[in-house]
């Protein structure tokens, strides 16, 4: 009997095609086109989630949609994700990149942004009506009086930090919060971040983060998200 | 060679053509030879201040468009022998003037000066950009309100742009009553939040328009609080150290000035 390409798991959350990483993809394609068929589901079955692992294959975007529209002719089949353990030398740049600490030693005046990707670690002020932009985290060694958007791409698990906290705006991926209409003197040493359940931003004392949360860098987050 | 000061502020109604003026007239008593400029085409009011509106025969606009000699546009103060103006046109085109002519009279103007002021049209357009093309140096004029503390901010920023050594900073405008009240920003949080050197403050004083409407600059006038601010902070421009002025102090304190300034 010959080397089967693909293997079938289900698991509470549905299936797992595991398929075989030395096999040609056209033969990975009949193969898993077979198997569908044979193991066709009844007509009344929930929808199920597919999850599908290729192991240490690489494949384009062409066949990551080939191998999509296969799976997905199966009427009751929904691909979750397609995970591989490889990545292209661009795309681990382009993580690098976007994982980095950014430092820069400048005060960010009115009018002036300051962006950057990866993390923003910044030494000086932001004054009222400057900005700060970074993909990821952004820590602020000096007052934070204007506004900061942290997870510019969407990144949620992004955190704020300033030595002095009074900023005009806080924002983290889609969301925003803006400070109390009375004055305020600022805060020292806090950080803002997304309290997932009410999706708004939280204030906390920074020396209480270690406790609440991890700063993880995208490069961290990546990995562990895929 | 002289040294180019613009006098900026973003916002207007600070006080920069206050500004101009009397630290013209101040360097002009400490035996300085100043040009000033004033670079507000269409809304010139240096010359009022100064009370030379009647001797304007030609401006600015006609120096660059070449209509007349820059010597020609030159008013000589009418209390000072080393106190002149190039008044701004109020007519003519303000699209006439570009950096690259206001550095070259500038440059000229250098040759026979000490210092020239130059008076910045408020805003960050075109007329900014004029106006600080030939600076060597800037002075950062603002009120403790938030609303001109901002916008000072902006300007600051801008000018670290350009090839200027870091601007210095001039409050004016200051109400003692209401800063002790905490009705105003406090000195202290001005500079915090601009972070640039504190050149001088002065106080608000109702003399200041009194002697504008004369056309005769506060800095003539030998005991207002606001007279010696203004001359305090030119000395500071000649590298003097002058300590900053007790707003608190009233009476007594204005006396030991004056022995200080060995006043004529």
């Amino acid at each position: 009997m010959t080397k089967q390409f693909v293997t079938i798991k289900g698991t509470r959350d549905g299936l797992t095609l595991i398929l075989d990483d030395t096999c040609a993809f056209e033969d990975l394609l009949g193969e898993l086109e077979r198997v569908l068929t044979a193991n066709d589901i009844e007509g009344d079955e929930p929808m199920v989630t597919v999850t599908v692992k290729i192991g240490n294959r690489y494949v384009t975007q062409k066949q990551e949609d080939q191998l999509r529209e296969t799976i997905r002719k199966q009427k009751k089949l929904v691909v979750e994700e397609i995970t591989s353990n490889v990545i292209l030398k661009e795309k681990a740049l382009q993580w690098k990149e976007e994982s980095e600490v950014r430092l820069h030693q400048k005060i960010v005046r009115s009018g002036q942004v300051l962006e950057v990707t990866g993390d923003l670690l910044l030494v000086g002020d932001v004054n009222p009506g400057g900005k700060v932009v970074a993909s990821g985290n952004i820590f602020v060694m000096g007052n934070l009086r204007g506004i900061a958007h942290a997870g510019v791409k969407g990144n949620k698990d992004t955190i704020i930090a300033a030595s002095l906290m009074a900023p005009s705006q806080l924002r983290i991926a889609e969301v925003i919060s803006r400070s109390p209409d009375h004055d305020t003197e600022g805060v020292p040493m806090e950080c803002g971040y997304i309290d997932t359940s009410k999706d708004q931003i939280v204030m906390d004392q920074l020396a209480r983060l270690a406790k609440t949360r991890s700063i993880m860098n995208a490069f961290e987050r990546r990995v562990s998200h895929g | 060679m002289g040294e180019a000061i613009v006098i900026t502020s973003g916002k207007g109604g600070v006080g920069k053509t206050t500004t101009a003026a009397n630290l013209g007239t101040s360097l002009a008593l400490l035996d300085k030879k100043v040009c000033l400029i004033d670079t507000d085409i269409g809304l010139r009011n240096l010359d009022v201040v100064l009370g030379l509106e009647n001797r304007i025969i030609y401006d600015i606009v006609d120096v660059i468009q070449e209509k007349c000699k820059l010597q020609q546009a030159l008013i000589k103060d009418k209390r000072f022998d080393c106190l002149y103006l190039l008044p701004a046109a109020q007519t003519s085109d303000k699209t006439a003037l570009t950096a690259e002519g206001m550095k070259q009279m500038i440059d000229e103007l250098k040759q026979d000066y000490d210092y020239i002021l130059i008076d910045c049209p408020a805003g960050i357009e075109q007329g900014y950009q004029n106006a600080v093309a030939g600076a060597d140096k800037a002075i950062v004029v603002t009120t403790p309100e938030k609303s001109s503390v901002r916008d000072a901010d902006r300007i600051i920023g801008l000018l670290e742009q350009e090839e200027i050594e870091p601007p210095h900073l001039v409050i004016n405008r200051i109400r003692n009553h209401m800063m002790e009240n905490g009705d105003m920003l406090a000195i202290d949080d001005i500079v915090q939040i601009l972070s640039i050197e504190l050149l001088g403050i002065v106080a608000d004083d109702d003399e200041v328009i009194k002697a504008s409407n004369h056309g005769e600059p506060i800095a003539f006038q030998p005991n207002t609080r606001a007279s010696i601010a203004y001359r305090n902070i030119a000395r500071r421009i000649l590298g003097e150290s002058v300590p900053l002025m007790n707003l608190e102090q009233k009476e007594g304190f204005f006396d030991k000035v004056k022995k200080a300034l060995g006043f004529r």
